[in-house]
């Protein structure tokens, strides 16, 4: 029975709840026993919110049988990326500067989910403060790939993406910044959205790089993320930036995923060249099928797109170093006095701030210090918002020509724990296909494509969409699935080795 | 802490001209900070006015309030400004504890109001212009307080608290472009300039302008060139100097220092100065290069502020009439001297006689009862003489029982004692404290026989012609009344009796 509800997909399990065929409690409990059995070798978890987690669902049990209106997700339980603040639970970015770290307020997304009764099965691991592709950089210990457990489960929300590839939680928050949310997805064969910029409301996700920063749904499925991203969508004024846009439709949009006659965009410099075979193979096969299903295959050029990544080094970590200045031992979280020396008010702030951040996030804010300064203000930050208004250029072209376009999510399957953690350059190259999609503002989604020939290893097809047509991602994206999934005969997640051995290593 | 050596005010003048530059930040009253919904008010238990966004706390995002986006238009408007059709914040990013995010969300290269002007009339009635750079918005800072250590300094203090209520007040920075030009009357005008800004705030009603609360608060920039040199010399900022004559004495000071600075031959160092009340000095602060880097960039968390042309003009329709202009209106409108103008304008009595005289009393009658009855006692009490309790429609009624021939002014005066022990209106006062003037001719008319009877050689001088002996009766005739009776009435009775022409 455990395995029946841990396998089923967030709309299964709402239509099982809503039939009264299954208690919100026992599939919480489900959930909770999964993650009992397998966060011990997967590590997706950095809180386990258990008694709230089942006191809602018996809230939810106890509202059904009195007959009262339910949202449609109420009882499906979620995990929530640690950088999205909750009250009743910590939050901590994964960093040693908020550990213990309690918020007096919940996040706006929080408070959709808790509106719409979806019990919180507690908090997901990730790269410290979301900086890095492999979540290697929690100060929490690295969370594994449910495929392999020796290997990286991408970044930075590993946490969430493993914890729905391994069953642990069928619906999941991440944040997307400069793939975030889409290269966990491809790396860990399941699904991942980046919505459009504002479409979510930021409010209450620990702020990395502001203009870029998107939360957005993790599932297994393409149709539970539409389910998902409908509960959280929408304006909030407490977000500026959060646009005025309903999102009502997706899920049908999912539901009636179709191809035929969309005109599908290959970005020419988004694969060929540094994108591991099975990768490009996986890619192809999935355009085949997409073309056979009477789309229409058409290439494109983004020539600005090669500066992205150069210039998002420069834009995230500039925005990474204003945004990170508030931890510093004055108000909350760590607080580390200087051992020795005098006790000055900056002595403390550099103490707490040198002990509290981990290498990486200290590397982003140094070179963001350094490419606001006066004098280099120009060149680094000012040059690289130009490239970004030259990136959001290539994207209207290229959407003139296409509906949406497609890519590799990523350019490789899962690397191994350890293997770039000494080679930050290697480890931002990940990121060359999702990064665009941030500076621009556009939204996106990575979906299983596969596994790689050379590696078995899962392989993520990214589909992108002009701002504010999330519904077009879901059309073609649920198209896709739908196909591949014909080919596979059931999901490719089915095929991820069975946990729960201890055996590290050895799940493969 | 060294004391500078100053040269004497009139010796600087002999070979430099200075130059003046301010930024006045007013705190506007709005009813919300000005990125969260935390109140903006004065006063309350330190940190109680806070939310998650004042404080900082991870995850928080701002929102612009419209309410001081309108206040910041409505004074940039009344300083005679352009506003930007869009205009945006940035951050400036240093290090600081009373500062919650370590940056303070400001504006830096697109001012909501720039290039404006506005013209300071000095106590002679010479107009200086003075050129405004800029206004633009910002947020406040917290309080701190340093405990134990010298002289409330960071420096050396025990340890320091925090009150985050200031935290996210809303601020318009107002900086004007240098002013040259205002040779020895410089500390004059200072103080009139910043005396002009806080009254134009006060006028808009955008920021309730009191200085002694830091409502309105001045940095003041002074350099000193040698005469006839275009080149500006190197500039002392000197910092929050909160009171409109602190103002004019910073200025002065900080004049004769570059002068004994200039003259030893040295260099004035480019630094920000404090004030000192107690000794009217200023003393050295830290070094402030044109170069401190505060890494500015766009704020990402907030879309630009757009001010439509149709909304600026609808909020330049609700301006009120600039008080420089007002005053001169009024002035003429009431007909008084200059002096007597000037006396109610520094009694602060000016709004009241306006109200007053709206209520329908004759502007000089207003004058009269404000500044006889109400401003002297304004000043024992120590209150403004709006808020000592008495208003413009209570001396109405009172100088209408006056005119009315009711009560004499003696008279009014008690009455106006009871409205302050809160005995009710002037007319319950009357009745209480049995203060009617007699009027029944019958007891008078005996009062006149015998105060006549008692001295038959004034009598005798009156029917002679010698009206103005008719002093002395009336003086009898109201000391036998206990001041009760109506001297004009009086004196109208004894003219009739001993059938005399007034």
């Amino acid at each position: 029975m455990n395995q029946e509800i841990i396998r089923s997909t967030a709309a299964q399990l709402a239509e099982k709840l809503a039939a009264k065929e299954l208690s919100a409690v026992e599939v919480t409990q489900a959930h909770l026993d999964r993650i009992a059995e397998v966060d011990g070798e997967v590590n997706a978890f950095l809180h386990v919110n258990t008694q709230e987690a089942l006191a809602v669902a018996g809230e939810v049990d106890a509202a059904r049988a009195a007959g009262e209106g339910l949202h449609a997700l109420a009882g499906v339980p979620i995990a929530v990326k640690d950088l999205i603040v909750t009250v009743g639970q910590p939050t901590t970015a994964a960093s040693k500067i908020l550990e213990g770290w309690h918020s007096p307020y919940d996040a706006t997304v929080v408070k959709k989910l808790r509106a719409a009764k979806m019990p919180i099965l507690g908090k997901t691991n990730l790269d410290e403060f979301a900086m890095g592709s492999s979540t290697e950089h929690s100060a929490y210990g690295p969370t594994r790939n449910p495929w392999d457990l020796d290997r990286i489960p991408g970044g930075s929300g590993g946490g969430s993406a493993a914890a729905v590839a391994a069953f642990e939680a069928p619906l999941a928050l991440g944040t997307d910044t400069g793939g975030s949310i889409r290269q966990p997805a491809s790396v860990t064969g399941s699904v991942g959205v980046k919505p459009t910029y504002g479409g979510v409301s930021r409010y209450g996700a620990i702020a990395m790089a502001s203009s870029l920063d998107q939360i957005g749904p993790v599932s297994r499925n393409v149709l539970d993320s539409a389910l998902l991203h409908e509960v959280i969508g929408g304006h909030d004024p407490f977000d500026s930036t959060s646009l005025q846009e309903s999102w009502a439709g997706l899920a049908d949009a999912a539901r009636n995923g179709d191809v035929k006659g969309l005109k599908i965009g290959i970005i020419k410099e988004l694969h060929g060249e540094g994108y591991q075979t099975g990768v490009e193979n996986r890619f192809n096969e999935s355009l085949e099928l997409l073309k056979a299903a009477g789309a229409e295959i058409v290439e494109v050029s983004c020539p600005n797109f090669q500066y992205a990544l150069g210039a998002y080094y420069l834009i995230m970590p500039s925005e990474v170093s204003s945004n990170l200045a508030k931890f510093d031992g004055v108000r909350f979280g760590l607080r580390v006095l200087p051992e020795e020396g005098p006790m000055t008010i900056e002595r403390v702030m550099a103490a707490t701030r040198a002990a509290g951040f981990g290498p990486e996030v200290k590397r982003r804010i140094i070179l963001g210090t350094y490419a606001l300064s006066a004098g280099y203000y120009d060149a680094y930050y000012g040059s690289a918002q130009k490239v970004r208004t030259l990136i959001q250029r290539d994207f209207e072209a290229a959407f003139a020509q296409a509906d949406v376009l497609i890519s590799p999510t990523a350019p490789t399957t899962a690397f191994k724990l350890g293997e770039k953690l000494n080679d930050p350059l290697a480890m931002y190259l990940n990121d060359v296909a999702t990064i665009p999609a941030n500076m621009a503002g556009v939204p996106g989604i990575s979906i299983p494509g596969g596994l790689a020939d050379e590696d078995g290893l899962p392989v993520g097809i990214q589909f992108l969409a002009p701002a504010r047509q999330d519904k077009r991602l879901y059309r073609a994206a649920g198209a896709l699935e739908t196909l591949l999934e014909e080919k596979w005969g059931g999901p490719l997640l089915a095929q991820a080795p069975v946990l729960g051995s201890k055996a590290l290593g050895g799940a493969k | 802490m060294s004391v500078d050596e100053i040269l004497d005010y009139d010796s600087a003048f002999e070979k430099y001209e200075p130059v003046l530059g301010f930024e006045v930040h007013v705190e506007l009253n709005t009813k919300t900070k000005m990125f969260s919904s935390a109140p903006n008010a004065f006063g309350d238990d330190p940190n109680t006015n806070v939310n998650e966004v004042d404080l900082g706390l991870p995850g928080v995002l701002p929102v612009v309030n419209k309410a001081a986006v309108e206040s910041s238009i409505k004074i940039g408007l009344a300083l005679n400004c352009q506003i930007a059709e869009t205009c945006r914040f940035a951050r400036k990013n240093y290090f600081y504890p009373d500062t919650p995010k370590n940056f303070q969300t400001s504006q830096y290269d697109e001012p909501i109001a720039f290039d404006g002007h506005l013209d300071i009339e000095l106590e002679d009635g010479e107009v200086f212009r003075v050129e405004i750079e800029r206004a633009h918005m910002e947020e406040d800072a917290g309080k701190l307080t340093h405990m134990g250590g010298a002289a409330g300094r960071i420096q050396g203090a025990d340890y320091s608290l925090v009150d985050y209520n200031r935290a996210g007040v809303p601020l318009v920075e107002i900086v004007t472009k240098p002013i040259v030009g205002a040779g020895k009357r410089a500390p004059e005008l200072a103080k009139a300039y910043v005396a002009a800004v806080r009254e134009i705030v006060k006028n808009l009603g955008v920021s309730d302008a009191r200085m002694e609360r830091g409502n309105v608060r001045c940095d003041a920039n002074v350099s000193l060139k040698p005469i006839g040199q275009e080149k500006f010399g190197t500039r002392s900022e000197t910092k929050n100097v909160n009171s409109l004559r602190a103002v004019e004495h910073a200025v002065r000071f900080e004049i004769q220092r570059h002068a004994a600075v200039l003259e030893a031959g040295e260099k004035v160092v480019q630094e920000t100065r404090h004030w000192h009340e107690d000794t009217r000095t200023t003393t050295s602060g830290r070094p402030k290069s044109d170069a401190d880097d505060y890494r500015y960039f766009p704020e990402p968390d907030l879309v630009p502020v757009v001010a439509s042309r149709e909304w600026v003009e609808e909020l330049r329709a609700t301006l009120p009439e600039p008080p420089a202009e007002r005053r001169k209106r009024l002035k003429a409108a009431w007909a008084y001297s200059d002096l007597e103008f000037r006396d109610v304008v520094n009694a602060g009595v000016m709004d009241l006689i306006e109200e007053t005289v709206a209520a329908g009393l004759k502007p000089a009658a207003a004058r009269k009862w404000w500044m006889g009855e109400v401003v002297g006692r304004a000043k024992a009490a120590e209150v403004e003489p709006g808020e000592l309790g008495i208003t413009p429609a209570v001396l109405v009624e009172v100088a209408a029982l006056v005119d009315g021939g009711k009560i004499n002014n003696k008279m009014a005066s008690q009455v106006l004692d009871g409205v302050l022990a809160g005995e009710g209106t002037p007319e319950e006062i009357v009745a209480a404290r049995g203060l009617a003037v007699v009027s029944d001719d019958g007891p008078l008319l005996e009062a006149i026989d015998a105060a006549l009877a008692a001295q038959p050689d004034v009598a005798e001088k009156i029917r002679g012609g010698k009206v103005q002996a008719i002093g002395a009766i009336v003086g009898g005739v109201m000391k036998a009344t206990r001041g009760q009776a109506d001297a004009g009435r009086v004196r109208e009775l004894i003219l009739e009796k001993l059938g005399v022409e007034g």
